[in-house]
């Protein structure tokens, strides 16, 4: 399945080219190699292919792996199956010649393959890898040409929230790693970690999938990415994104399904997402919106129905999401052939639809029927098993079935505004309505025939969702349309009888509810919280980043002294017992260079400066000398000497005294002065430190000085480290020399010429003038 | 055990003086600046490299005696450097002197308005 992966990544490469040339046919070409990657995996599937690993790092132990099971399969075969569809559909629902054609189809391509390699993923890196390229994918898909404010603010949105999750998520997946010891998947899930760790580790976890799954309070993203194309919606929707969330509940509830940690905040976001996504649903006018937040609350389902752990649930949830796959991209690329055909999706606009395009409208209405739990189709038969599953005496049981039920009322309600919304009433619908066209409709129906033939027999769907519900337990409970008058059965007419009650009451309803979504309006919160942070980033960079120089080397000092000596101080110090000098010459020395150091500062001329650093340096020398270092001593004066030269040359041009420093506050020189004594005391700590630390000469040294006379026939060995073993090193450093040189030279020519060609403007008015405009 | 107050006192003040003269504005301070603090990094190298001893010559200091050659061979090169970076400095300075007609460090104005405008309007919401 490697192969797989690396195709889908591959066609992305080449499809823009082949868009340039050949146009829509582009979409084409990636609908079958996403078709032939669902051949594949199923003949691998039936050939009794599990696992392959690629060591791309064998050194490090890491690998990617990829593992073909039931629940793995059937993501696969939403994902490639669906995305086949949508991009079939794409080379008609784009126009000829459209800008962006080879954009869309590359995108859409590696999307599937991301899809594709976070369902296959067994370790947990390459989850998390494939995880966050399905959201820079939708980003890019949402976001389109960027040439729209809404579609990038949505597409911004949809990024900042998963990706924020992506990271919990990551952090959730490291600890639970870590606890486990072992970073595959399988492994991890056939032993799972306990304690606080584990439990840290499974709400980030979950983090992570509530915002990829758009569950309460991070959807606003999803019903705000609707500005993309409707195929990129439909795959967004159906198989791809949002169902990385779920699939990741799938594969570790085996795992974690018993702990409260994990089935509580599941089992509660979940029905509260499947709720108020379905009460908003109600509300909504917009065809594609209504099916937005019907996925929110479809997904609010599925998330309940996979994380309780037991085998009828299971097999309740891995049906409902093939039935979810199906009936939602058929009724995203009906909404999409409205949009298109008819000019508008406003369902208060649209009238008189279904007569025209009968076969359409038809097909439309068996994917909301399956949406609506009606049998015969696969919606109906999972939604009994959800029923069964929750239909027990125990309170938790108990619970849960209600809030399903009422989230199930909605469902049917808003699934009647769909559809009589877009194909009910009797004409005089304004403008012209073009033909669907024979691609689009047949992209509609496929999945619609697929959701029948699911339907009238479950056996098939029973074969991939039962084999991953097995590992909750023996099978109690087979998908069927019919299994007698039984308690289900019940439920499903009462939900479908309440909620056509309900769809009748829509209006009463809404103005009764329309001062609830106010308070639960996440979106206000995600702008807050985005408001919020560009106003801590612009209050945090306007205070750092002053422009001043002065500052921001105060601000690095300023770290570089706290944060090593915070961690100097606070580490085990072993006991210092300095003596007071080593040799009792250093005295003078020291007492000479301190005093020429720190006149430096009070120096008014420029000359005077030099010259006392000059001093320090002859100083320094005499030191070195003292500690048994004559080389240093020696090249100390010369370098010291050369450098006094230098200095002397430069300084003939400038003025020779510096400029009066004017008005510069107190508190920023005392400010300055507390940081340099700070630094120093600092240093002179680190120095007490450092040479406690070292016990005896270094074993290197010790080498050196052993092999010296035999090998470089060297009585110094300073010299000969300098010349002969580390003679590269030297070269090294002539090299630096000379680009220094270079570079001194060709400044001081430059700097000659500029001279001669602007004398008459380098008078300095230049610069006050600057210097009023900073002060202004 | 080879800790000695007087390395320590001077290395505090050497790097003390030097820290405070990175912070002025002009150019020439800056680099007085670097000397300093290269001939204070110089002398840490071999504090901490190894307590002071005879030098290392071969044949005329016993091994056990000598001082360690290593951080000498390193400072020695610190050495060299430090002089090739003080020069591409001072042209530098100088190079801005003749554009500029000064050699400092001026604040960039960018920055300052933007700051100005931010704390603006911080004072405005805050009233």
């Amino acid at each position: 399945m490697l192969i797989a992966i690396a195709a889908l990544v591959a066609t992305a490469a080449v499809l823009p080219a082949v868009a340039r040339r050949w146009g829509r046919a582009a979409f084409a070409v990636g609908s079958v190699v996403v078709l032939a990657t669902l051949g594949l995996a199923l003949v691998r599937y039936t050939a009794g292919y599990r696992t392959e690993s690629l060591a791309w790092a064998p050194v490090a132990g890491l690998e990617f792996t990829v593992r073909l099971d039931a629940l793995a399969l059937l993501m696969t075969v939403l994902v490639s199956g669906i995305g086949a569809v949508v991009l079939a559909y794409f080379t008609r629902y784009a126009s000829r010649g459209e800008e962006g054609i080879g954009r869309d189809a590359a995108v859409l391509v590696l999307f599937a393959g991301a899809m594709l390699g976070l369902v296959l993923a067994d370790d947990v890196l390459s989850l998390y890898l494939f995880w966050e390229l399905t959201s820079i994918c939708s980003f890019l898909l949402v976001g389109g040409n960027g040439l729209k404010g809404e579609a990038r603010r949505a597409a911004k949105q949809a990024l900042l929230v998963t990706i924020l999750g992506g990271l919990a998520m990551l952090l959730g997946l490291i600890l639970l790693g870590t606890a486990a010891g072992t970073f595959r998947v399988s492994e991890l899930v056939a032993s799972p970690p306990g304690g606080g760790v584990a439990v840290a580790g499974i709400v980030l976890v979950l983090v992570g999938v509530f915002t990829k799954s758009a569950q309460l309070p991070f959807h606003p993203w999803l019903p705000a990415a609707m500005v993309a194309p409707t195929p990129v919606s439909a795959y967004l929707h159906a198989a791809a994104m949002v169902k990385a969330g779920v699939y990741l509940v799938a594969r570790l509830a085996p795992a974690f399904a018993e702990r409260p940690v994990w089935w509580v905040p599941l089992v509660v976001i979940g029905l509260a997402t499947m709720v108020l996504g379905g009460w908003r649903a109600l509300r909504q006018h917009d065809l594609k919106l209504l099916l937005a937040f019907g996925t929110v609350s479809q997904l609010g389902f599925l998330l309940v129905l996979l994380a309780v752990g037991t085998y009828t649930a299971a097999l309740a949830g891995a049906a409902l999401l093939l039935a979810h796959g199906l009936f939602k991209s058929a009724l995203f690329l009906t909404a999409g052939v409205i949009d298109t055909r008819a000019g508008t999706r406003d369902v208060r606009e649209l009238s008189g639809l279904g007569r025209r395009w009968p076969l359409l409208a038809a097909c439309a209405t068996l994917a909301a029927a399956s949406m609506a739990g009606l049998p015969p189709l696969v919606g109906f038969v999972a939604k009994e098993a959800a029923f069964k599953a929750f239909t027990h005496a125990d309170p938790r049981s108990a619970l849960v079935l209600v809030g399903v039920l009422a989230g199930s009322v909605l469902t049917v309600a808003y699934t009647l505004r769909f559809l009589i919304g877009a194909f009910g009433g009797r004409g005089a619908e304004p403008g012209e309505v073009g033909r669907p066209g024979v691609v689009l409709t047949t992209a509609v129906a496929v999945p619609v025939a697929a959701s029948v033939v699911l339907g009238v027999a479950p056996g098939v769907a029973e074969l991939l969702a039962g084999d991953y519900a097995g590992v909750f337990g023996a099978a109690t409970y087979h998908l069927e349309l019919w299994h007698g008058f039984t308690p289900p059965l019940l439920e499903s007419a009462i939900v479908l009888a309440a909620g056509y009650l309900l769809y009748r009451r829509t209006a009463a309803a809404t103005r009764a509810g329309a001062a609830l979504p106010g308070v639960l309006d996440a979106q206000r919160g995600y702008r807050a919280a985005v408001v919020g942070l560009e106003a801590l980033a612009r209050g945090v960079t306007s205070r750092l980043q002053t422009g001043s120089l002065p500052a921001y080397v105060g601000i690095i000092l300023v770290t570089v002294i706290g944060v090593p000596a915070v961690g100097l101080l606070t580490g085990p110090i072993e006991q210092l017992s300095p003596r007071a000098w080593n040799s009792a010459l250093q005295l003078p020395l020291t007492v000479l260079a301190l005093a020429a150091a720190a006149t430096v500062p009070f120096a008014r001329r420029r000359l005077t400066a030099v010259l006392l650093t000059g001093l320090v340096g002859y100083a320094i020398g005499g030191v070195f000398l003292v500690v048994g270092a004559p080389d240093l001593a020696l090249a100390q004066v010369l370098v010291e000497t050369l450098t006094l030269v230098v200095f002397v040359f430069v300084l003939r041009r400038f003025p020779p005294a510096f400029r009066r420093v004017e008005r510069e506050s107190p508190l920023r020189h005392r400010t300055r002065l507390v940081v340099a004594c700070a630094g120093g005391a600092f240093v002179a700590l680190l120095t007490l430190v450092f040479s406690s630390l070292r016990e005896r000469p270094s074993e290197a040294g010790a080498a050196y000085v052993a092999s010296a006379k035999d090998e470089a026939g060297a009585t110094n060995v300073v010299n000969a480290i300098i010349v002969d073993f580390r003679a590269l090193d030297t070269l090294g450093e002539i090299t630096v020399l000379l680009v220094a040189a270079t570079g001194a030279a060709s400044l001081g020519l430059a700097a000659r010429s500029a001279r001669r060609r602007a004398l008459p403007t380098a008078d300095g008015d230049r610069g006050q003038r600057e210097d009023e405009e900073v002060t202004a | 055990m080879t800790v000695d107050v007087t390395t320590a006192v001077l290395l505090g003040g050497l790097y003390g003086v030097g820290f405070y003269l990175l912070m002025q504005r002009s150019l020439m301070h800056i680099i007085l600046a670097l000397v300093i603090l290269g001939h204070g990094a110089n002398l840490l190298l071999q504090a901490a490299g190894g307590p002071p001893g005879g030098p290392a010559f071969v044949g005329i200091v016993p091994a056990a005696a000598m001082s360690d050659p290593l951080p000498q061979a390193l400072a020695l090169t610190a050495i060299v450097i430090t002089f090739g970076l003080t020069t591409f400095l001072l042209a530098l300075s100088y190079r801005s002197w003749v554009l500029l007609g000064h050699d400092e460090v001026q604040d960039d104005i960018e920055d300052h308005r933007l700051r100005r405008r931010e704390l603006g309007e911080a004072e405005e919401a805050g009233r």
